[in-house]
């Protein structure tokens, strides 16, 4: 190896230098006390932490830079930290002034055996295969393995009811031909004229029991109703049709990875979604301007009944939220 | 009686019993290294013990389950609104159960703390090399302890149920129903169902108390049997070799000192969790698909996944009429799975790129094995910038920045960055070794200058002390393999790309200044 000659001979350990408290008194006995101290203070944060136990927690305290704090909540953390880290630096503190701190040196032995003994575990690994005698009866050999991966499946087969098959579940929400749109809170119909041009607001498909809206469903069903003056749109005829005086309806649920899309821009007309910042622009359909989303948010298609309420006139054309497999094959 | 007489008759009534005084005395008296990077691991593992002990404490009043309920605690703003039991039952231990906010602050600053922790041992164990032959195994241990805390960790924050970590758990099934052909169906079986439903708080509740802290202790036990049994890596230095350990005894200062550490770690934690609020779930309100609060943000630990599926371009391929959604597979899926497998599998390749099978006990200086830093500077800096990215909204809000600005950039430098911290680090290394080579053949400069007869003017240089120059001249510099395309008798060998490649990379590993020879000195002496 390129090591054998050294240039610069390995001087050794350096000389042990002792420190004050090993050789005097007086420093070993002023290095006691400031253990003895530290643990005092340790005891001082124990005592901290109990009285602070009972404070009652409307009780603030203003201290300088973090403000107003819960004296409860603060008095017992720090009554916490201070009898537990002063514990430790007195500990260390100990062994660093009155521990003895000469190093000492171990040895270390490669960890390869002799080769004698490594013949023999090998002849023992060796015989020990041979006297099972795998390598001639291959017989036994494939059986075995076939019936170990067979075994391994079984399991799989036990965690089956972990959940449903999806079916046709994530291609469908509660939204159909004629479903009212509601107020998200509230759980009122909507008129187009309850919105301003340039407001924005959260729908959901009225349902007969709004107490009990189960999260499942709202993870599909959330809209987002946007009211823009109709001229401001750039779509096709087709669209446009979808849209009423001015209001258009989206999917809130993300399509890149099912966020809630919540953040319009009113100047630029621009939808943004908070998780990874796909940007959507609402006067051509939701397109995708930015970020890593790859679709538009799907589109709904509304209308108002004959009270000027608006109604869903179609269920979504595609699946909503993020892509999954066979999201657009039947 | 005397505590040394007492200690000693505990001494004999466990020997009496077991026979273990000759294994206790060899123990008793393992020599472990002093350096402050040893400490690394050292915060980790307490870290691991502050988790348990609160998380322990807060499952006595945590209710993991979706279970609808009207809130009816002490924090007026939730009054009367409708929440899971899970949400409920973590506003109870925040406002209610004393010593219950501590505690919660306490595990989830541990959480970080421990991550942390673990990243920076992982970087001091690389950096040093203290990965390489024989402790390969305890490396791939280190890395499954990893990859494990980042989902333990994510399962944690998880739990709560509030508006932000709901948002967190949609992302993972999306990337989860991303998975080509199965991905619908594992989504279905993890949840119970559609997303969220009711099963996936108790699942992942049972997984992050029972599951992983069990794996966790398992892995760690290992861990630290396999550093006790091989015993602890050193530093280079006068008196250390390959074949001994110089350092302090386990009984007393080793042991006092570890301790020691342990009280302190956790006394930090708690200071920190009595003075910076963290996760104020309160503050988000309880989790609904519909809604959601502008600047979401993972743990730091999971940011950079974050900022690699952010700035994902928007690629979906269709394929027989399936989707395949690259935007979410490459950055979710497939660059984490390639990086978290190459920082595996970097001992085993290292040692076929230099040909080194032996055993290794003193760790390299950093600078003496310039590829190898190089390469680490490169993959934290993927790391930086992908974190960056993560964090794009909040830096654009607190920098007055464009977020199309930061993501296009980061967009760019994640594949420009990199590279250039490579060749930067690698040079610096050389010029690093350059300087140690000066300093031994030159002697250190003193800044005083001296006038000599003849009006010139020279700085006065000197001589560095003989431990110091060993330290500088004591590292390996292995020449690079050689494998000719060609055997002995010139016949072409089998694998001749293969053996192209590695011979490159040898070259490359093997690039250094060469450290001060004996005829260099001998040349000093000379003039």
């Amino acid at each position: 190896m390129s090591n054998e000659i050294e240039a610069i001979k390995d001087p050794g350990l350096p000389a042990h230098v002792h420190r004050k408290a090993d050789h005097d008194p007086v420093a070993a006995r002023r290095a006691e006390r400031q253990v003895a101290a530290m643990f005092m203070i340790s005891a001082l944060g124990t005592v901290l932490m109990i009285a602070s136990f009972f404070i009652p927690d409307d009780v603030f305290v203003f201290i300088p830079v973090m403000g107003n704090q819960n004296a409860h909540q603060l008095g017992l953390g720090l009554g916490m930290g201070i009898s537990l880290f002063f514990i430790g630096m007195g500990a260390i503190h100990w062994a660093k002034t009155l521990m003895p701190d000469q190093e000492v040196i171990a040895h270390r032995h490669e960890f390869r055996s002799p080769d004698s003994d490594r013949k023999e575990f090998v002849d023992t690994i060796k015989e020990g295969a041979a006297a099972t005698g795998l390598g001639r009866r291959s017989l036994i050999k494939r059986t075995l393995g076939a019936a170990i991966g067979l075994s391994a499946v079984s399991p799989l087969l036990l965690f089956r009811d972990l959940g449903p098959l999806p079916g046709n579940d994530l291609k469908e929400t509660s939204w159909k031909s004629g479903t009212y749109l509601v107020t998200d809170p509230g759980d009122r119909r909507i008129r187009a004229s309850d919105l301003e041009v340039g407001a924005v607001a959260q729908v959901l498909p009225e349902t007969a029991d709004p107490e009990h809206r189960k999260l499942n469903d709202i993870a599909k069903d959330a809209v987002l109703l946007i009211r823009l003056r109709p001229d401001e749109f750039n779509l096709d005829a087709e669209r446009l049709s979808w849209t009423h005086e001015g209001i258009i309806a989206f999917s809130k649920i993300c399509s890149h990875m099912g966020c809630a899309v919540a953040l319009y821009e009113q100047t630029t007309k621009h939808l943004l979604c908070p998780c990874h910042q796909s940007t959507f622009d609402v006067t051509r359909a939701a397109k995708v301007i930015f970020g890593p989303a790859a679709r538009p948010l799907p589109q709904l298609n509304i209308t108002v009944d004959a009270e000027g309420y608006l109604v869903a006139r179609d269920p979504f054309y595609e699946p909503v939220g993020p892509s999954f497999w066979g999201r657009i094959s039947s | 009686m005397t505590t040394e007489h007492r200690l000693g008759q505990v001494a004999n009534y466990v020997d009496e019993r077991t026979g273990a005084a000759a294994w206790m005395k060899k123990n008793l008296q393992k020599v472990f290294p002093d350096h402050w990077s040893f400490l690394l691991g050292e915060v980790a593992l307490y870290s691991f013990i502050i988790l348990l002990l609160s998380g322990t404490y807060l499952t006595f009043w945590f209710d993991p389950s979706a279970r609808e309920v009207i809130y009816e605690g002490s924090y007026e703003p939730l009054e009367g609104v409708q929440m899971s039991a899970a949400y409920a039952s973590t506003l109870h231990i925040s406002f209610e159960v004393r010593g219950g906010l501590l505690m919660r602050q306490i595990h989830h600053w541990a959480a970080l703390i421990f991550m942390a922790a673990i990243v920076a041992h992982l970087m001091r164990v690389f950096f040093t090399g203290a990965f390489r032959k024989p402790r390969e195994a305890n490396w791939i241990i280190g890395i499954g302890l990893l990859t494990l805390g980042i989902v333990e960790g994510f399962l944690g924050y998880s739990l709560p149920d509030d508006l932000l970590s709901g948002t967190g758990i949609r992302i993972a099934e999306a990337i989860i129903q991303a998975i080509p052909v199965v991905g619908s169906y594992l989504s279905y079986f993890a949840f119970g169902g559609a997303f969220p439903g009711e099963a996936f708080i108790p699942r992942i509740y049972i997984v992050h108390v029972l599951l992983l802290p069990g794996a966790f202790l398992a892995l760690i036990t290992v861990h630290l049997m396999m550093v006790w049994y091989q015993k602890h890596t050193q530093y280079p230095g006068p008196g250390r070799t390959e074949k001994n350990v110089v350092g302090y005894p386990l009984m007393p200062v080793y042991m006092a000192k570890a301790g020691g550490f342990f009280f302190i770690v956790f006394g930090v934690t708690a200071f920190i969790a009595a003075v910076a609020s963290i996760n104020p779930i309160w503050l988000y309100g309880p989790y609904t698909p519909g809604q959601i609060s502008a600047g979401s943000q993972p743990d730091w630990y999971m940011g950079w996944l974050d900022g690699l599926v952010r700035m994902a371009p928007p690629i979906e391929t269709y394929f027989f009429g399936y989707t395949v959604s690259w935007n979410i597979l490459i950055p979710g899926l497939i660059v984490p799975g390639i990086l978290f497998t190459g920082m595996a599998l970097y001992p085993f390749i290292e040692s076929w790129i230099t040909g080194d099978k032996r055993e290794h006990h003193l760790l390299d200086r950093p600078r003496n094995a310039p590829n190898r830093t190089a390469l680490g500077a490169m993959s934290i800096t993927f790391m930086i910038v992908a974190l960056i990215n993560g964090g794009n909204d909040l830096i654009a809000t607190h920098f007055d920045l464009s977020i199309n600005q930061i993501m296009w950039g980061t967009r760019f430098g994640i594949f420009i960055l990199p590279p250039l911290a490579f060749i930067i680090t690698k040079r610096l290394c050389l010029s690093l070794q350059r300087a140690d080579r000066e300093l031994v053949l030159h002697g250190r400069e003193t800044g005083r200058l001296l006038r000599l007869p003849s009006g010139e003017f020279v700085e006065v240089h000197e001589p560095i002390s003989p431990e110091k120059a060993y330290l500088l001249t004591s590292h390996e510099q292995a020449p690079a393999l050689e494998l000719s395309p060609e055997d002995s008798r010139g016949v072409r060998r089998a694998g001749a790309i293969r053996n192209k490649i590695r011979s490159r990379m040898s070259v490359a590993h093997a690039e250094a200044v060469p450290k001060v020879s004996t005829e260099d000195l001998k040349e000093i002496e000379n003039h």
